[in-house]
């Protein structure tokens, strides 16, 4: 007698896990980075290379600022799927899982690191 | 309860046929495409630490400012991001595609080898755009 069925032997074992939130979220990230980075080449590009005083006084205009942390936050959280696939495909057993978490906590990191420095410029 | 091997959740390895190994496989307009894609986004974390650690140095203060700007500013910093915008452009290209394959269309094979020329072509042009602009 088996009690479980099928579909849930299945689940959780090779590709049965969260694909489709995934891909959702690679899709909804895309779009936006699609408008957010020439936004940000742009804007960017624009100042560096200013002096000190230049950067400071830019980064507290809003658009420029917004700009910014909307490209550190969606770009951050678009690379954070990326590189889980990307481990997924070449990295197996506990080094999977080892540098997933990795990568996740250095996304994270570097995006409120980012944003709160931005923040702190325009604020 | 079905038989082992007659469910899909049963795992059965050793019969199947093995993917082409890459290093006798030959190069095409989709698979290469398709790797710069992956090698391109992964490889934007290097301008993207590089960019936060920026910011972070213009919020502390004009010294450490100057030790990030100067290192961003650098030759070797430009070279970083100068790549950096082609690989950003080529890896924009990409995800376009995808979009566009999402939904249905450009799946064909002529046409997605088409679309991996222009994805090529277009990210070095607007790199270069880039380049003259900035």
């Amino acid at each position: 007698m088996a009690f479980l069925t099928d579909r849930k032997r299945a689940s959780g074992m090779g590709s049965a896990k969260t694909g489709t939130e995934h891909h959702w979220q690679m899709m909804v990230t895309s779009v936006a980075l699609l408008v957010l980075t020439p936004l940000f080449i742009f804007t960017f590009g624009a100042i560096l290379g200013s002096s000190y005083e230049e950067v400071i006084a830019y980064y507290q205009r809003p658009f420029p600022a917004v700009v910014a942390i909307l490209t550190m936050l969606v770009g951050f959280f678009h690379y954070r799927l990326g590189v889980q696939t990307l481990i997924e495909d070449y990295v197996h057993g506990f080094a999977r899982k080892a540098a997933i978490i990795g990568m996740i906590c250095l996304s994270y990191a570097a995006a409120a690191f980012a944003i709160f420095a931005i923040v702190r410029i325009a604020l | 309860m079905p038989t082992k091997g007659t469910v899909m959740s049963d795992v059965n390895r050793g019969n199947r046929p093995l993917s082409p190994h890459l290093t006798i496989y030959r190069p095409q307009w989709t698979s290469m495409s398709s790797i710069l894609v992956r090698i391109t986004g992964n490889a934007l974390i290097v301008a993207a630490l590089m960019i936060v650690w920026w910011f972070v140095a213009a919020a502390s203060g004009p010294e450490a400012f100057a030790t990030a700007n100067g290192f961003v500013t650098s030759w070797f910093g430009d070279l970083v991001m100068t790549l950096s915008v082609l690989g950003l452009w080529y890896h924009l290209l990409g995800g376009l595609r995808h979009l566009v394959w999402d939904s249905g269309r450009m799946l064909d094979v002529d046409k997605s080898e088409l679309a991996a020329q222009m994805m090529m072509v277009l990210s070095v042009l607007l790199t270069i755009f880039t380049v003259i602009v900035l």
